[in-house]
Parts: C-alpha cells; sequence; structure tokens
C-alpha cells in the first residue's frame, strides 16, 4: 500500500468511527422514540376508560345479610355490594387476631373514608371489588356464621374457591391464606338513601375537576361533599 | 445432436435453478448429504414429528382464522359457527385444539430424549438455548391461543395468569392493566391475544424452528451413545458410522409420520375433548366475568408447572407468597436451558452414566407426572404438600446436577457406536 493511501486510511478510519458513533447515538434516540407508540397502544384506551365510567346500583334491593344481586360489574370487574345485620356491624369492630391487616394499614386497597372497621362508608353496607388479591378469581359470598367445609368456625364473608383464600364480611383477608391483601374497596358514593355510584367520590370529582354533587353517607344532602 | 430424453428439460431446468439458487446444494447439505449417526431409535422420531404437527397447526389455525370473530360479543359464537354450521368445521378446529395437545406432548418426549442422551452438551449447547426459546414461545402460543375461544374456563385460566403479572413488587398493578389493556380481561385483551396467537408468535416460532435445524446440521445430531460419530471419519471425511440422511432417514420418519397420523386421527374422532384435558368443560359456556368456574385448572400440559405455582404458599423476606410462586414457576420452566453447564459427567449418554444420575432422572419423570397430577385437581394441604416435595425434587435434579455427575462411577462408552 501506498504511503498516501495509508494515511487516507487513518483519516478515513478515524471518520468513519466518528460517523458510526454519531448515527448509533441519533438510532438509539430514534428508536426509543419510535418505541413509545407501540409500548403506549397498549394502554387502556380513552374507550376503554370511559367503559370504566360510573356505575349506579339500586341498593334498596339489598336486604340485611344479603348480597346484591346481580352484581353489578365496573371496569369488567364484579363489585360485591353486602348489607350486613346489626349483629355482622358489631362482630366486625371487635378485634380479631385471625386477619392479616384488620386496621387497614395498607392504604392502596381502600379510599381513606373506608379505613375503619367495616372498611366502608357507611357501618352496615360494603362495597368491595369482587377479585381476589390472589389470582383473581371472584371469591364466593357465604353470609351466615355458621359452619362450612372450608372453616368450620366461619363467621360470613367471602371464599375463594380457586386456592381457599378467606375473607370476612368487611372483605378482610385472613392470616395464612395465598390471597396477601384485603378485597379492594372501591371509590364510591351516595347518590341517595337508595342508591349509590361505583367509581365516583369526592377525590376522583377533584382530579376529574368537575363538581358533581355527591353525598358521603346515606340521607346526606349531596352539596355537602361537592 | 441427439434428441434430449424425456429427464433432460428437468435436469436442465434443476441446472437452470442451480445457477441462481442453491437448491441442489441445499438439499446436498440438509438431506442426501447429511451424515447422521447410524443408530437413531425410538426418540428421535419427535422432531420430526414436531414439524409435522408445527404445519398442520399452521394450516388448521389459517382455516379457523377464516371463520373466527376476534371480539368479546362474537368469539364465542364464532367458534360454536365453526363447530357446527361450517363445513368439516369440527374437524378443522378439533385437529388444532388436539394439535396443541399432541404438539406439547411430541415435545416433552423430545426434550426427555435431549436429557437420557446429553444433547444439550458440548457442542449442542446453543441449539439447546433455541430449543428452549422454542418451548417458551410454545408455552406462550399455547396461553394466548387458549383465550381466544372465549369460555368461562378461558376467561378466567386467562385472568388467573394474567395477575400473576400483578404479583411483580411495585408495578405489577399497572403492568397487568398494561397487558390487558383494560381494566379486567376484556374485548381489548382478547384482540391482541389473537394478533400474537396468529402473528407474532408464529412467526417467532417458524424463525426458530429454522434456526434450529440449521444449528443442529452444523453441529451433527448426537445419539444413544453419547458419542461424536465425527471422532473416527473415513478418507472422504465422512464419519465411518454414519448414513445419509436421506434417503435412509427420510423414508424411516415417513412412516413414524404416519403412524402418528393413525394415532393422532383416532383421538382427534373418538377423545378430541380427552375427558376434559384438551378441552375442559366450563369452557362450553361462554365467559362470564362474574362468575368463576369451582375449579380453575390450566390445560394438561402446564399442570406441573401450576402446581409448582400453587405449592408455594409462604411468604419470604417480607414479600408475599404468589410473588414467590411466579418466580418459582417462571424458575422450574427456565432451568432446563442451565444444563449444558450443570452436567459434569465425563459421559454424556445415560447408557454410560451412574447409577445416581439414572435414579434422579427417573425421579424427574415420576415428580414431573405427580406435579401434572396435582394441577388438575383441587389443592388441599395433603396435595399441597406432595407437590412442595415434588417441587424439590424437581429442582434437586439441577442443582444437585454438578455434584452427583461428579462423584458417580460412570461406565466407558465404546470408541464407536454400538
Ligand atoms: C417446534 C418445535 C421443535 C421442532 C420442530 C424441533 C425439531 C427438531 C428436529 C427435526 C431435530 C432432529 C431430529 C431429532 O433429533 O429428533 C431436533 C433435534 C434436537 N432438538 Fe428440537 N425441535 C423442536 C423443539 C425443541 C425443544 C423445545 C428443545 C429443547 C428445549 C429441542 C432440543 C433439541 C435437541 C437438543 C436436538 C438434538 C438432539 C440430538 O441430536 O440428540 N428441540 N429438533
Ligand atoms: S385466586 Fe383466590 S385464592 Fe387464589
Amino acid at each position: 500500500m501506498s504511503k498516501r493511501r495509508e494515511e487516507a486510511d487513518a483519516t478515513s478510519k478515524g471518520r468513519r468511527k466518528f460517523l458510526i458513533g454519531m448515527t448509533s447515538a441519533a438510532s438509539t434516540v430514534g428508536a426509543i422514540g419510535a418505541a413509545v407508540p407501540f409500548v403506549k397502544s397498549w394502554t387502556p384506551s380513552a374507550k376503554a376508560r370511559s367503559a370504566g365510567a360510573p356505575k349506579k346500583a339500586d341498593i334498596a334491593r339489598v336486604g340485611p345479610g344479603e348480597l346484591l344481586s346481580p352484581i353489578p360489574s365496573w371496569r369488567g370487574k364484579p363489585v360485591f355490594v353486602v348489607r350486613r345485620t346489626p349483629e355482622d356491624v358489631e362482630r366486625l369492630a371487635t378485634e380479631n387476631p385471625e386477619l392479616a391487616d384488620p386496621e387497614s394499614e395498607d392504604l392502596a386497597r381502600q379510599p381513606a373514608y373506608a379505613r375503619n372497621a367495616w372498611r366502608s362508608r357507611s357501618p352496615e353496607l360494603g362495597v368491595y371489588v369482587g377479585i381476589c388479591t390472589h389470582l383473581g378469581c371472584s371469591p364466593k359470598y357465604f353470609g351466615e356464621a355458621k359452619p362450612e367445609d372450608f372453616a368450620s368456625d366461619w363467621e360470613g364473608g367471602f371464599y375463594c374457591p380457586c386456592h381457599a383464600s378467606r375473607f370476612d364480611l368487611a372483605g378482610r383477608v385472613v392470616k395464612g391464606v395465598p390471597a396477601p391483601d384485603n378485597l379492594e374497596v372501591p371509590p364510591y358514593s351516595y347518590l341517595s338513601d337508595t342508591e349509590i355510584i361505583i367509581g365516583v367520590d369526592e377525590d376522583t370529582v377533584a382530579a376529574a375537576g368537575g363538581d358533581v354533587h355527591l353525598a358521603a353517607q346515606p340521607g346526606e344532602d349531596p352539596e355537602e361533599i361537592a | 445432436m441427439a434428441e434430449p430424453s424425456p429427464a433432460r428439460p428437468l435436469v436442465r431446468l434443476l441446472a437452470w435453478v442451480d445457477e441462481r439458487f442453491p437448491l441442489s446444494e441445499t438439499f446436498e447439505y440438509h438431506a442426501s448429504k447429511y451424515h447422521a449417526p447410524k443408530n437413531f431409535n425410538f426418540w428421535y422420531y419427535f422432531g420430526v414429528l414436531a414439524l409435522v404437527i408445527l404445519v398442520m397447526q399452521l394450516l388448521t389455525g389459517l382455516w379457523l382464522t377464516m371463520s373466527y370473530v376476534p371480539s368479546g360479543e362474537g368469539a364465542f359464537a364464532s367458534v360454536e359457527y365453526i363447530m357446527r354450521d361450517v363445513e368439516y368445521g369440527d374437524i378443522i378446529r378439533l385437529a388444532h385444539s388436539t394439535g396443541a395437545s399432541a404438539f406439547f406432548a411430541v415435545i416433552y418426549l423430545h426434550m426427555f430424549r435431549a436429557l437420557a442422551y446429553g444433547s444439550y452438551r458440548k457442542p449442542r449447547e446453543l441449539l439447546w438455548l433455541i430449543g428452549m426459546a422454542i418451548f417458551l414461545v410454545m408455552m406462550a402460543e399455547g396461553f394466548f391461543g387458549y383465550l381466544l375461544p372465549w369460555g368461562n374456563m378461558s376467561y378466567w385460566a386467562g385472568q388467573v395468569i394474567v395477575s400473576l403479572v400483578g404479583a411483580v413488587p411495585f408495578v405489577g398493578e399497572e403492568l397487568m392493566t398494561w397487558v390487558r389493556g383494560d381494566f379486567g380481561i376484556s374485548d381489548i385483551t382478547l384482540n391482541r391475544f389473537f394478533a400474537l396467537h396468529v402473528v407474532a408468535l408464529p412467526i417467532a416460532l417458524i424463525g426458530l424452528v429454522f434456526v434450529h435445524i440449521v444449528a443442529l446440521h452444523h453441529v451433527g445430531s448426537n445419539n444413544p451413545d453419547g458419542v461424536e460419530i465425527k471422532a473416527n471419519k473415513d478418507d472422504n471425511g465422512i464419519p465411518l458410522d454414519s448414513i445419509p440422511f436421506h434417503p435412509y432417514y427420510t423414508v424411516h420418519d415417513f412412516q413414524a409420520t404416519v403412524a402418528f397420523l393413525i394415532v393422532f386421527c383416532a383421538i382427534l374422532f373418538f377423545v378430541p375433548e380427552m375427558f376434559g384435558y384438551f378441552l375442559e368443560k366450563p369452557n362450553f359456556e361462554q365467559a362470564d366475568p362474574l362468575k368463576t368456574p369451582d375449579l380453575i385448572v390450566p390445560v394438561w400440559y402446564y399442570t406441573p408447572f401450576y402446581s409448582m405455582l400453587r405449592a408455594t404458599t409462604f411468604p419470604l423476606f417480607g414479600v408475599a407468597a404468589k410473588f414467590w410462586g411466579l418466580v418459582v414457576m417462571g424458575a422450574a420452566v427456565m432451568m432446563p436451558a442451565v444444563l449444558p453447564w450443570l452436567d459434569r459427567s465425563p459421559v454424556k449418554s445415560i447408557r454410560y452414566k451412574g447409577l445416581i444420575s439414572k435414579f434422579m432422572l427417573a425421579l424427574l419423570v415420576v415428580s414431573f407426572f405427580i406435579l401434572g397430577y396435582l394441577g388438575t385437581i383441587h389443592a388441599t394441604p395433603l396435595t399441597t404438600g406432595i407437590a412442595q416435595i415434588g417441587t424439590l425434587i424437581y429442582f434437586a435434579y439441577f442443582i444437585l446436577m454438578p455434584w452427583y455427575t461428579r462423584i458417580e462411577k460412570t461406565k466407558t462408552p465404546p470408541e464407536r457406536l454400538t
């Protein structure tokens, strides 16, 4: 090889390296940018989000000790609306060492207003997402306090047939079952004494910047928390 | 010039093609001059059978797509339509569902052969890893496909498996919504799984099978003796203990294919549901997001791994059991991938390995069957206990391998094939 050719080669090597470096950097940025639409398009579409819209439920139809049926669905998930008897209400408020998280310490599982012994706005009416926190089966309602196949000292609640997780009537999970967490409490509010709306509460309204009139308790004047 | 004989035009056509495309060369490289060990046995049929099933699945799947409607409203009804109204639709649909089970049966046997004869060992590590990638893609393919009929078991099995993603610490919940594209399994999830099942994964599978064969023909097949035939070659560089793949093994494999298809058709025509193991009963009911079937069971080919998931019942390091279940199941599926680096035996084939290896392999098979069975029934404390032991045995086969393959007494393999 001639000397000049070698010199030219040396310069072009440097230039080639520089070019490859620049184009690789640019393509990396481009590839990341191009990945965004593909990744983002898998998140819920606008339609899916609006189908997750609030759902009203007529609670006049559910008597003490009963589960509202047909089971309403919100965001494609079953929602358990249960009316507890006065005995249930009392029992839930007494300490139970068998529960994994009796005080609802895990704040992500329920809105602030449901951080009480009944995990609900009002003690008698409970509203829970009917999806087991283990692997997502829908637990079954065994409302009565009487011996069952899966627990001889059953005090009423929800039982998941998939891998035998148990929850009390406030959706609180028992220790030592596969499900790690309490059932989720969806945001909800009272529209009147006999109707609730699932998926809407003061936080969701504030987040949406709207002013819908809701009540925190049955019989309360809707204006109060608007 | 003499008149060209009748064969001449074809020969000339071949020459014309060969100048433009390496047709004869490829055929020679992969068949007529591919020198395979002369002692292949029964266990060496399953690779070819897997290829046959792959083609069948592509064909029946393509035909199903012509009548199937991928939507929450239409899916279940369209499968019923295929089963009842489309001419020969039931045969095509059941051939596809039976084919899925046959595919896994054949692949499990194919993998067992590699375990027994040490086919994963040097120089076939990459061939083995490609095989593992195929196995993973197949598992995903089966899972996505199972949602498509939109029966109640489709729905809830999908729900349970996608929920596993939710066990990932911190980002689980969002990841789950991202995978589903909705707040629960829905129409949107169905459409997405459909796209993956009919477009993305089949393409990946075909590509992987192609490189699987390329890698195999580059290193050459192993054989039941686990002795490298390339160590003894004749003057032309052809292994002494080999025979050309074509016509010897092509004829052989052709017979096996016919025998396989006879068995396959017998199952297809007489017991396509296989008593609920191939097609599960709740799946003859439409998906109902408000009603879980009493017992959620995956199709049989996932049940050994599902058992291990269910057997993981205790939290560890303050992380919930369901996350560890996910870890155990994932590790169980991936474990065979590291075999090439776990096996320290001086010999490859189980024929010459020591007693411990034989015993461990037998234990592995037994525990795999027991785990598979337990995955199909309700879990009780007793079955959970058994499943935990089974899980330990499964992992022991792999984790203890570096130890027991080194200490045991092996037989000396012959120089040449037996
Ligand atoms: C679509 C799926 C697959 C197809 C079509 C396929 C095809 C084949 C074929 C035709 C052969 C040669 C014939 C034989 O040895 O039986 C082969 C060999 C082999 N395959 Fe596969 N295979 C598939 C999946 C797998 C999987 C999942 C694994 C392992 C994880 C695997 C591992 C191997 C190994 C190690 C060999 C060499 C065996 C030996 O030489 O002893 N394959 N495969
Ligand atoms: S899904 Fe409820 S216990 Fe597993």
